[in-house]
């Protein structure tokens, strides 16, 4: 939410360019995941809340890990459980950290028709900024990831921020400093794309794992959260993460040439009644045909 | 119907000498005002929300959140104003044989060639035609405006339906607002004496032989004695 000295680029709903969106060039910053070495000890979701200042939530259970169905607008990371039946008929317990994934291309902020109340920085990081948001809920169908949370209570929609706050000061997010076993990292998005290809190859060399890859959905423009996973062919295994993600062509369209259709449509209708009136003028109330007494 | 012919000698809002007659009961003004204020809200709301050229338009009406958080509500209003209408007209805007001799003459109609134009009962096929685009159009953003509203309700399996009340409640929204730029440029400016009838509710009886003959002839029919009449409107 808080922004300190980091740079704009982008600009929700924002009429004209954005001032000031290249004066400096910084490096695109990346949350790197290995979900091969992740234990789902939920340290990064008790770190999200203490940082963020939300009090831990009632949990539901529904056969499974897993704290609650999905992210909540008090509650922005969630460790997603899923047992995953191999083809060898063996199981396989994956879990997977879900957040925003800060897309270089965010449907959220396409989508957003409220002047600012989305950012994106220079640095890579998607934030809301909620003194501007009108809570109208478009982030919530420009998402390809289903990320965007509404607060009913003040009518707000509220994300993970990339920890926006600590990183202008430079520190690392609240979630990758609680990680005990280290499978969160976070640095420059050369750097991360660089450990995980590292580590993919690793786990396809020596681990068995022949479709082990790197997570990085060029269909949103490559995102500032990747992940490493054992099977890359199958995202949709761990808890849902779609295999090809983009904005929706809906969203694209709506946000794009809709708009100009719409606006001179708009536009000839008023100026279509206002020629007709220049050539044709009021209606004359005619005197009947029959003559009958009628007062024009 | 609720029309009658008024007996007055002159007239309280063009001057005009002239009998009057009463197009429009006060239950009728109301619902249109009502519709007329509930619709304008939603536009100029939903034209803030529609282009970042356009936000500005929800800095007067309260600014972006009072907006966002009125423009549902007023449109269930609408919506309630638009069957309230149709409870009311439903039977005087089904589309008759003579609809369909005066929408082949429409040309007529658009060049002010009145006289050529074959003659309309209450409401002339345009008219008709503006009261079914704003019934179905109502209904369709009904509908989709709800999937908006409560889009976290939509399950993430089912998001094609968020994209579909997006895009239905555009659709819906550009064809009214068409059907609203004529109407009010054919309401103020074009027909004359149009305005202020569905205000006062009068017209004088050379406005509806003019535009509405066969209207005119059925409640000529029903007249009654001069000094009786007008009492409600």
């Amino acid at each position: 939410m808080a922004q300190a000295t980091l740079q704009i680029v982008k600009i929700s709903g924002h009429a004209g360019p954005v001032a000031g969106a290249g004066v400096e060039r910084s490096e695109q910053l990346c949350k790197l995941i290995d979900t091969t070495t992740c234990i789902g000890c939920k340290a990064c979701e008790v770190a999200c809340l203490e940082w963020n200042g939300y009090t831990f939530t009632e949990t539901s259970f529904d056969n499974s890990y897993q704290t609650m169905p999905s992210t909540a607008w008090n509650y922005w990371n969630l460790i997603k459980f899923n047992e995953h039946e191999r083809e060898d008929g063996t199981l396989q317990l994956l879990m997977r950290k879900d957040q925003c994934m800060h897309c270089s291309d965010p449907g959220c902020l396409m989508a957003c028709p409220a002047d600012g109340a989305i950012v994106q920085y220079s640095n890579g990081i998607v934030d809301f900024q909620q003194q501007n948001c009108i809570g109208c809920g478009y982030c919530v169908s420009g998402c390809p990831f289903d990320i965007p949370k509404f607060n009913s209570e003040t009518k707000k929609m509220f994300k993970c921020t990339l920890c926006s706050d600590r990183v202008g000061q430079g520190l690392e997010p609240a979630c990758i400093k609680s990680c005990p076993t280290g499978c969160l990292h976070f640095g420059t998005k050369e750097d991360m794309s660089f450990l995980a290809e590292s580590r993919a190859k690793q786990l396809r060399d020596h681990f068995g794992f022949e479709k082990a890859g790197v997570y990085d959905p060029a269909g949103v423009g490559g995102t500032g959260v990747i992940y490493v996973l054992h099977d890359v062919t199958n995202p949709e295994a761990y808890g849902g993460l779609p295999k090809d993600p983009h904005i929706p062509w809906v969203v694209r369209f709506w946000k794009g040439p809709a708009k100009w259709i719409g606006n001179l449509a708009m536009l000839f209708g008023v100026i279509g009644v206002t020629l007709h009136y220049f050539r044709y003028g009021p209606k004359e109330i005619h005197p009947p045909r029959n003559g009958n007494g009628g007062k024009p | 119907m609720s029309s009658h012919v008024i007996s007055t000698p002159t007239t309280r809002t063009t001057g005009e000498p002239g009998e009057r007659i009463l197009r429009y009961t006060l239950g009728e003004r109301v619902n249109h005002w009502f519709a007329a204020f509930t619709y304008s809200y939603c536009l100029i709301t939903g034209l803030a929300f529609w282009s970042p050229y356009m936000y500005w338009l929800a800095a007067i009406v309260g600014g972006g959140p009072t907006a966002r958080f009125w423009h549902p509500w007023l449109g269930l209003a609408f919506t309630a104003s638009m069957f309230w209408m149709y409870q009311m007209w439903d039977r005087d805007m089904r589309i008759t044989e003579a609809d369909r001799r005066w929408a082949a003459a429409m040309k007529s109609y658009i060049e002010n060639d009145d006289q050529n134009l074959p003659p309309e009962g209450r409401f002339n096929y345009g008219q008709k035609l503006f009261f079914w685009l704003m019934f179905y159009g109502i209904i369709l953003l009904l509908i989709s405006g709800i999937g908006l509203w409560f889009v976290e309700g939509i399950p993430w399996s089912l998001r094609w339906l968020r994209y579909l009340s997006v895009t239905v409640h555009v659709v819906a929204a550009m064809a009214t607002i068409g059907g609203f730029i004529i109407h009010v440029y054919m309401g103020t400016a074009m027909v004359r004496g149009g305005f202020t009838s569905i205000i006062r509710g009068e017209v004088s009886t050379a406005w509806a032989k003019t535009h509405h003959r066969l209207w005119y002839e059925e409640v000529s029919k029903r007249q009654t004695p001069p000094g009786q009449a007008g009492t409600r409107r």
